[in-house]
């Protein structure tokens, strides 16, 4: 089957203040989104502020030069809109989708705190509370709370940037000040630093229009620089295992790390096939080994970089294969069986048709994240920030149906179990 | 500082409803096309009513749906399916069997075909059940240590009592003694034609792509069962019902109040009473409980519509420390909506939202599919949205004033706490009466 593809068109252009923007308009829907990329994120916090990237996307609603607390979000929902960010490890999102005709609120509402969040004390304080909530949700009072994103890190490097908790420990939380805040908004906030994306229902000539309006005046500072966060690859084999006293059934991740997904995607990008040729559905290798005949897994997935977000990553980052198991279940017996399945694909090849049919499952669900406008401007955000190349979304669907077979067969030998870091859950409940 | 003005928005366009066309077919069921064809993909949903199944056979059915045909092993189906882009999925609720998935457009025919092999002539083979019913109890193990999990199984038990909503999640024990016949069994009593909706959205002709699931599902035929669950008992209120999890770091509080159908002249207003409430970020509540007192991160309300009975249900995670005070103000929020009427420009807020959020929610393919099949399980159409846009539009801050006093007062909802009941039983005591569950 031919792989189709989307010809979002996309317009680009850069504000006298360094800020970028990407525009990509499509009138089939009155909706329109928007957002906004800084190029921070996890692995740019300071050392004894764990999770601060984090806990300053919250400052981030807080109230703005010309917006009191509250104001942010009321304006965005009393407009019939949606709203969020969220924090990864090379990057902080803003958005919003909201009926077309609220474009010009949104833009307005981005411009503000990208002047200037009201970074209060009193705010500070309440977010801290409210972040703790969310980590006891997510991870503290639930069953394999941050396993694998959490827990996987600290084993396979080394550095702070990349080891590190993301969500952060309550001590650090605990110790943010305003100061912190304020530097870290001046050191990465700036409008040289980010990127803004339209996506939807809107004329060019007049967006762009408002943009200036908008963004026009922010004051220009000037970008950081990048830090190099590579680390060498580890030697030997790595494995820990934590009890989760919340968990009733043990669980395994492995993590290997692959190329730079920026600096040499053509490498990189077959192991984006290969973790959906293992893993996606029940023809595919490991879940029809593991799950349908062996019975040692009752699920398994891969995928690369720690959040999932394969093409929004920068080096160094992992491919990751996680599974849960049954009852006594037994990890050593797991990958072995993985380790099995992997040479079997690099000495036998692929069947005939594996390589085509996962390729156009993968494609289906690229098209399907680019049908909400969303799907469009925050992806393309970051690919501005991170390639300047915005246009790539539109590409694709068909750069993975150009990956060879040789080129998945290469990558599956590189994961071997010497360059492999393993987790294991042991659990805890119910014993 | 300077001060900027808030710039204005543009009215919405007329609610536009994209082309569509529908058929009932003579085995009885109701092909539903969309046309969306922004991405050149298709979602299917196909709903078939599955009210009073049982409900250990019918979770493990769900789950084994896909596991073989006559023709097609399972990874013959998930295989041929991934051929054309595509992938389906079954699920379960307490009226219906819902089959989910979606494909590239040029693989509808064939996802149709594949899907109408699985609904006509499934095997259930023994190796496979087997490896379902053996994960579906891991899964049903997992779920139980989930505090969302156990807090809504404890809720559902309050409100319904012996209604069948009362169960949603089958036992682990009930579901090992599930015996691959048995499926077969119910498969042909239950997963039939007549009164399944089958929707279609995407790059397609809506008259072309009814031919296509005419053609591909003409052999899925057979008599329907009568699946009617009764109507859902009326709430009674009585003593806070708490839920020991020793340890617990966070109490889940779980409330449910009356509410009603989304046909019922009071819905609108209802749904306004809510958002004011704690329906959406900027509600009331929210912002109480989260950024101005920071006890918790996600609290919501919603109203829940389900075939026999709606409600409106109250959740929040909150610091096993202040669950006596976020208890306190979730009663005082209550207490205020239900006593005053709301503010002119809250509700306006809150009716722009609910408005701007049904356009969203018909902006892409998957949300219109979900919409369609959702408005089918209710026996409505898409032009729905458009009688219950205006009636959002046209509320009045008394009949929202109503409402709120009618269906959100406190005194009318019953409460469910999991938590460390050792830490939480004594403030939660000091504002209402406290039973602990068994």
């Amino acid at each position: 089957m031919k792989i189709p593809a989307t010809k979002y068109p996309v317009e680009r252009f850069t504000l006298d203040n360094g800020l970028r923007v990407v525009l990509t308009p499509d009138r089939t829907a009155p909706v329109v989104g928007v957002a906004v990329v800084y190029d921070v994120g996890i692995r740019s916090e300071p050392e004894g502020r764990t999770g601060f990237a984090h806990l300053f996307e919250h400052l981030m609603f807080q109230g703005s030069e010309n917006l009191e607390k509250l104001a942010h979000f009321r304006h965005v929902q009393g407009a019939g809109g949606s709203f969020n960010g969220s924090t990864h490890l090379d990057y902080t999102d803003y958005f919003e989708v909201l009926p077309s005709g609220a474009l010009e609120r949104a833009l307005f509402l981005e411009a503000d705190r990208m002047r200037g969040p009201r970074l209060t004390e009193e705010n500070l304080r309440n977010q801290v509370d409210v972040v703790k909530e969310e980590i006891r949700v997510n991870v503290l009072n639930r069953p394999y709370g941050g396993f694998p994103w959490l827990r996987l890190p600290p084993v396979m490097f080394e550095t702070f940037a990349n080891a590190h908790d993301g969500y952060g420990s309550f001590g650090d939380l605990d110790h943010a000040t305003v100061a912190d805040a304020e530097e870290f908004f001046d050191k990465y906030y700036a409008s040289g630093n980010a990127v803004l994306a339209v996506a939807g229902d809107f004329d060019v000539a007049e967006a762009t229009v408002l943009i200036q309006r908008h963004f026009g005046d922010v004051q220009a500072r000037s970008k950081p620089k990048l830090p190099d966060f590579a680390e060498p690859d580890i030697k030997g084999e790595r494995r820990e295992s934590y009890v989760d006293r919340l968990a009733p059934l043990p669980a395994v991740a492995s993590g290997w790390r692959v190329p730079d997904p920026i600096g040499d995607f053509e490498t990189y990008l077959p192991y984006v096939v290969l973790a959906e040729v293992l893993t996606d559905g029940d023809a595919s290798r490991l879940v029809e080994r593991l799950v349908q005949r062996d019975r040692t897994v009752t699920s398994v997935g891969g995928y690369i970089g720690f959040m999932g977000d394969e093409y929004q990553v920068r080096n160094p980052t992992a491919m990751l294969l996680q599974a849960h198991m049954p009852p006594g279940g037994d990890a050593d017996k797991v990958l072995r069986a993985v380790d099995e399945e992997l040479d079997r694909l690099v000495t036998g090849g692929l069947a005939p048709g594996e390589l085509t049919r996962t390729q156009a499952r993968m494609a289906t669900h690229l098209l399907r994240d680019t049908d909400a406008v969303l799907g469009r401007a925050l992806p393309m955000a970051v690919l501005e920030a991170q390639r300047g190349r915005p246009e790539m979304l539109n590409d694709l669907p068909r750069l993975v149906g150009e990956v060879t077979e040789a080129q998945i067969l290469a990558a599956a030998a590189t994961l071997r179990p010497e360059r492999r870091s393993t987790i294991e859950v042991v659990p805890g409940a119910n014993q | 500082m300077s001060v900027r003005p808030l710039p204005n928005l543009i009215p919405d366009s007329k609610l536009k409803l994209p082309k569509q066309a529908e058929r009932t077919l003579s085995s009885g069921l109701t092909v539903i096309a969309i046309r969306r064809p922004a991405v050149p993909l298709v979602e299917v949903r196909l709903r078939v009513p599955f009210g009073r199944a049982p409900l250990a056979r019918a979770t493990l059915l769900s789950q084994a749906l896909f596991t073989g045909t006559a023709r097609m092993s399972s990874i013959d189906i998930a295989a041929e399916l991934q051929t054309v882009g595509g992938g389906l999925s079954a699920g379960l609720d307490p009226d219906r069997l819902l089959v989910t998935g979606n494909s590239l457009a040029a693989g509808l025919d064939r996802m149709l075909e594949i899907l109408a092999d699985v609904l006509s002539d499934p095997t259930y083979p023994a190796e496979e059940v087997a490896t379902e019913r053996d994960r579906l109890v891991d899964h049903i193990q997992v779920a139980q240590t989930q505090p969302a999990h156990l807090a809504r199984t404890a809720l559902l038990h309050r409100m319904y009592g012996r209604h069948p909503y009362a169960v949603q999640t089958p036992e682990a024990e009930q579901v090992r003694g599930v015996r691959p016949g048995q499926l077969r069994a119910l498969h042909a009593d239950r997963v039939r034609p007549d009164g399944a909706v089958l929707v279609l959205v995407g790059d397609l002709n809506p008259e072309k792509a009814i031919d296509s699931a005419e053609k591909a599902l003409g052999g899925w035929i057979g008599p329907s069962r009568d699946g009617n669950v009764p109507p859902t008992p009326e709430l009674e209120p009585g003593p806070l019902r708490l839920v020991d999890r020793p340890g617990a770091v966070q109490s889940s509080l779980r409330m449910a109040l009356p509410a009603v159908t989304r046909t019922d002249p009071d819905y609108a207003a209802l749904q306004l009473a809510n958002m004011v409430f704690g329906g959406y970020f900027s509600s009331r509540w929210v912002e109480n409980i989260r950024e101005d007192k920071g006890y918790t991160y996600g609290p919501h309300s919603a109203i829940e519509h389900f075939v026999a009975g709606s409600a409106l249900v109250v959740a929040a995670e909150v610091a096993t420390e202040v669950t006596g005070p976020a208890m306190l103000e979730t009663l005082y929020e209550l207490g205020r909506i239900a006593s005053l009427p709301p503010g002119e420009e809250e509700l306006e807020q809150a009716r722009r939202y609910s408005l701007g959020t049904l356009r969203l929610g018909m902006s892409t393919q998957a949300g219109l599919a979900g919409l369609a099949s959702v408005f089918a399980s209710f026996g409505l159409r898409l032009e729905h949205l458009v009688e219950h846009s205006a009636a959002l539009a046209s509320a009045t801050r008394e009949q929202v004033a109503e409402a709120a006093a009618r269906y959100l007062a406190p005194s009318a909802a019953v409460t469910v706490v999991l938590g460390d009941a050792e830490k939480i039983e004594a403030p939660l005591s000091a504002l209402t009466a406290v039973e602990l569950a068994e």
